[in-house]
């Protein structure tokens, strides 16, 4: 029992824990913790190193589900608490997961936090656009004029984009997949997981009963290939039947390009550089909708705040040079008399 | 007192005294936290009891001149036990007429007032709301004055330094606490010392506060204003020892360090900066060296996220803030509580409610911390008493909430943060080690709610260890697995557990100061304990009056026998910074007819209006008595 779970090579099925999976028939959270439960196996972390962290809302469920370390924390908090776990232990692998209620409604202030310190941490935002488990009003990334029980005529509020969000945020790594492809997940979850720093990825999941088909413009099977644009690092970004269809700017604004079978695509395509130092690029992509971008927007290396407080601590006790005992803490700074 | 830097005094006579109080009061940029500060270590170090009572505006700098820009520090120093700052100040050193004026009700007649005569002029007075010069028309006629140019004075002192003008004026501060120096008779060479270091690499600086320092000593033995300097030995009663002096937010930082070594486990402070508790913060990001994990969180929810999370993942989780941020970390709390998880959280009480008066004690948060959350949410509850307590009870805290895996509050205030008093260093070794339910291995499935038949905490089993993977979490837990539970009876069941956690607490019986029974307990809790003390001591023996004390440590549980102390007394009265908090509790609780007293100033008791009101307790007993 106390053996490390590392040595034997595991399996999906290590990863499923004995609680029977409650939401509703058809969502699409199924495939996304069938995508995670998969990708576990292959990243060579221990079960029992690995954590799941969630706030509250349907996908708040989630780490009962995970035969890992697991916290089912208060609406909108769960950054704050997979802060204080990776502080405490860095050694540990945490993911985080939320939605667009939880994480950028109640708990966008800890969520914007948790991105700009550089937290080791894997954030997983389920959007369905719409709150779920309070029975559907509409949500911070709910499209203007939206319908639901809260707002009969329409809501007046407008949408919050939650890539330019956690670009804004100063993420090191932000992402966006979608729940109908298993593959796409695992890709994207996987290269989350090996990134050293805060992981955000943006995930589109259908509500079939409150919301359901929200995304259905962009990522029906028929649909898909006219309106998603798969990134990858150092190739132009192209997308559309035989991939004949590109991005160009034309100043700042990106325009859709098409060239014909047979033909040289052309020479000013956008590359798609992931590493780019400066964040405008990712904005770019992530403001399309015409093609819709999936994949890694952006990628890049700064000092995780975890790694910065274990340097600080380092650094404090080789200056002590080991004097730091209680007796020595309780003279520290102050003058001292005996009577 | 040193030969070398300390001058020879001709004349003038040594007056002994067994306790002095002595109140600083100027701009809050005229430096009179340091000041007193100075006066308080230089007083310690030479072996006299001291409390201090810093009292500072919530503006950083409110207009010059002004009376919201007051700030004052007060200290008492004896020979003998010295509990309280004192009631009222036998010296008062004003540096300008808003701080004159400000402080002139707390005087008695007869009381010394140096006042900084430069600073009443036309301007300065009008800012101060002054018609006429009090300095010269004879509005205090009951007080000795002694005017002392201290602007002028400072200035020819440190004619010759290569000082602006303006840094030359703030060095006046240090000709004022060598007046006061020689008029105590305290040697400089301590606050020599703090000078060198806090000035280190800028000798301009250190010369030019230096000097001051030292022309103001030699101004007050030399000029006539004083025609005896006053002497305060060294105090008999502190046992053996090696001694600091520590605040009540020092105390609480060195508990929780402590706390966590003795337990065997980090230390995990989550904060957001707030007034009066910021100093634990601060205190706690210089202990790196000690393995300390400080994190300075977006706000105060995410401190005691933060802190909850720390704990879940195997340190010591601690939170610090004041009335409004617990009022922010309720929900939180909550969780800890419903996924039985160890958590200190110190409350700083201050001023209230909302934004209150951040700078003033209070005492007005107990019965939030009691009930201040959704669903029936027990939390232990302590309460130190004195600045150096906060040590000892912040051990304590931490020892019942990581052995009952709970959450327990500090209920410290403004008054014990900043005052401060000798703290003999406790022997490390001698304090307990501290031992929660860690598991690392289980028969059969894991059992993450299987409670010990004792102490009714749970295991705590930390991520990392192979087999014992489990999950937490806000929803109702079937005891033993810990598995989500909507049953009725396990949620009444469970309810009754947490509730039972917290009785269950090894907490020290009531300790009553004074006769065991009589005509009347005084029944206190916290910071007003110096003060309750003074004056349950001065009217025994005075009066000789069968009167005690029982100051409650422990608010949560109260001590086991409280209930049969407090029926051994006639009366009970119950003073409090609040409308009645401890006193609803007891009543509630023990069906007492105890009284209240209560004082919602944002001021500590005095011990002379505690006198009085004990005096009036004491006659309508025996009036009761009379009529039968």
């Amino acid at each position: 029992m106390a053996e490390s779970t590392l040595p034997k090579k595991l399996t999906r099925k290590d990863f499923v824990s004995d609680q029977e999976v409650r939401w509703c028939p058809g969502c699409g959270d199924y495939a996304i913790l069938a995508a995670i439960q998969k990708v576990m196996p292959e990243l060579g972390v221990p079960r029992e190193k690995t954590v799941f962290v969630s706030g509250i809302g349907c996908s708040s469920r989630f780490p009962y589900y995970m035969n890992t370390y697991g916290f089912h924390t208060i609406h909108g908090r769960a950054p704050t608490f997979a802060t204080g776990i990776k502080c405490a232990r860095p050694d540990l692998t945490v993911w985080l997961v939320t939605g667009d209620g939880d994480g950028l409604s109640i708990g966008g202030n800890h969520l914007l936090h948790l991105l700009r310190r550089n937290v080791d941490i894997k954030v997983l935002l389920f959007n369905n656009r719409i709150y779920g488990l309070t029975k559907g009003q509409y949500s911070p990334t709910s499209e203007q004029g939206k319908k639901t029980k809260s707002t009969p005529m329409g809501s007046i509020e407008r949408p919050l984009n939650p890539l330019r969000f956690a670009i804004a945020s100063e993420a090191t790594f932000v992402a966006r997949t979608y729940d109908t492809d298993v593959k796409h997940m695992g890709q994207v979850f996987e290269a989350a997981a090996r990134h050293k720093g805060i992981a955000f990825i943006e995930i589109l999941q259908n509500c079939v009963i409150f919301n359901d088909g929200a995304f259905d413009p962009w990522i029906n099977k028929k649909a898909k290939e006219e309106t998603l644009a798969f990134l990858e690092h150092g190739k132009p970004i192209t997308f559309g039947a035989g991939g004949r269809k590109g991005i160009r700017l034309r100043g700042f604004a990106p325009e859709v390009v098409t060239w014909g079978e047979g033909e040289a695509p052309p020479a000013d395509l956008v590359v798609h550089d992931a590493h780019d130092a400066s964040s405008a690029p990712a904005f770019l992509l992530a403001d399309l909708e015409a093609p819709m971008v999936m994949g890694v927007l952006r990628q890049v290396e700064a000092p995780t705040y975890d790694a910065g407080l274990v340097g600080q601590i380092e650094r404090a006790r080789e200056r002590a040079g080991g004097k730091a005992d209680l007796a020595a803490l309780f003279r520290e700074g102050a003058e001292t008399w005996t009577v | 007192m040193s030969a070398t830097t300390t001058p020879s005094r001709p004349g003038k006579p040594i007056l002994e005294f067994e306790r002095a109080v002595v109140r600083f009061a100027g701009d809050s940029g005229d430096g009179m936290q340091v000041t007193g500060s100075q006066f308080t270590t230089t007083s310690a170090l030479i072996g006299n009891d001291v409390a201090t009572f810093p009292d500072f505006p919530a503006e950083i700098r409110a207009p010059a001149g002004t009376l919201p820009g007051v700030s004052g520090f007060q200290i008492q120093f004896g020979s003998v036990d010295v509990h309280t700052p004192g009631d009222a100040p036998d010296v008062l050193v004003a540096m300008n007429p808003a701080a004159l004026k400000a402080n002139l009700r707390d005087l008695q007649d007869g009381a010394t007032i140096v006042a900084n005569k430069n600073a009443f002029n036309p301007a300065g007075l009008k800012k101060a709301g002054y018609e006429q010069n009090p300095l010269e028309d004879g509005s205090l006629a009951k007080f000795r004055v002694i005017e002392v140019p201290l602007s002028d004075l400072t200035r020819e002192a440190l004619k010759d330094s290569p000082l602006d003008p303006a840094s030359v004026d703030r060095c006046k501060n240090f000709f004022a606490l060598g007046i006061m120096f020689w008029l105590y008779d305290r040697p400089l060479d301590p606050t020599y010392t703090w000078i060198r270091a806090k000035f280190k690499g800028k000798q301009v600086l250190i010369d030019a506060n230096e000097l001051a320092l030292r022309q103001g000593y030699y101004f007050a033995e030399t000029a006539e204003i004083f025609t005896a300097h006053y002497a305060i030995k060294p105090a008999s009663h502190l046992p053996p020892g090696e001694y600091r002096q520590i605040s009540g937010n020092e105390a609480i930082a060195l508990g929780l360090v402590t706390a966590a070594r003795k337990a065997g486990i980090d230390l995990f402070y989550g904060s957001y900066p707030i007034t009066p508790a910021s100093d634990v913060l601060h205190a706690l990001s210089r202990y790196k060296a000690h393995g300390v994990k400080t994190f300075q969180a977006e706000d105060e929810i995410a401190a005691v996220g933060a802190a909850i999370g720390a704990s879940f993942a195997g340190a010591l989780g601690v939170t610090g803030t004041s009335g409004p941020g617990v009022a922010l970390k309720a929900e939180a709390i909550g969780l800890a509580v419903m996924t039985e998880l160890p958590l200190v959280v110190v409350n700083v009480q201050r001023a209230g409610p909302s934004t209150g008066m951040p700078t003033k004690t209070e005492q007005a948060d107990l019965l939030q911390a009691m009930f201040g959350r959704n669903g029936e949410c027990p939390v232990g509850i302590v309460a130190p008493a004195t600045p150096a307590e906060c040590f000892t009870l912040t051990v304590e805290a931490a020892r019942l909430a990581l052995t009952h895996m709970v959450p327990v509050f500090i209920l410290s205030d403004g008054y014990l943060a900043n005052g401060a008093e000798p703290w003999r260093l406790p022997d490390p070794d001698a304090i307990a080690p501290i031992t929660p339910r860690f598991v690392t291995s289980s028969d059969g499935p894991f059992r993450p709610y299987a409670h010990d038949p004792e102490t009714l905490s749970r295991p705590w089993a930390l991520p990392g260890t192979p087999g014992l993977e489990h999950r937490l979490g806000g929803l109702e837990k079937w005891d033993g697995t810990g598995n989500i539970s909507y049953d009725p009876d396990n949620h009444h069941h469970m309810v009754a557990l947490r509730a039972a956690k917290i009785e269950r607490m090894q907490v020290p019986p009531a300790e009553v100061m004074g006769p065991a029974e009589g005509d009347l307990l005084v029944l206190g809790w916290g910071g007003t304990f110096g003060a309750l003390r003074t004056a349950v001591e001065q009217v025994q023996r005075e009066d000789g009056a069968a009167v005690s004390l029982c100051h409650l440590r422990y608010l949560n549980p109260f001590p086991p026998d409280l209930g049969e102390v407090l029926g051994r007394f006639k009366r009970v009265l119950v003073p409090e910074l609040n409308l009645g908090q401890l006193w609803t509790m007891v009543r509630a609780r023990y069906a007492v007819p105890a009284v209240k007293y209560s004082k919602v100033k944002g001021r500590p008791f005095q011990v002379a209006e505690v006198v009085a009101r004990l005096r009036e307790e004491l006659a309508q007993a025996r009036a009761e008595v009379a009529r039968g």
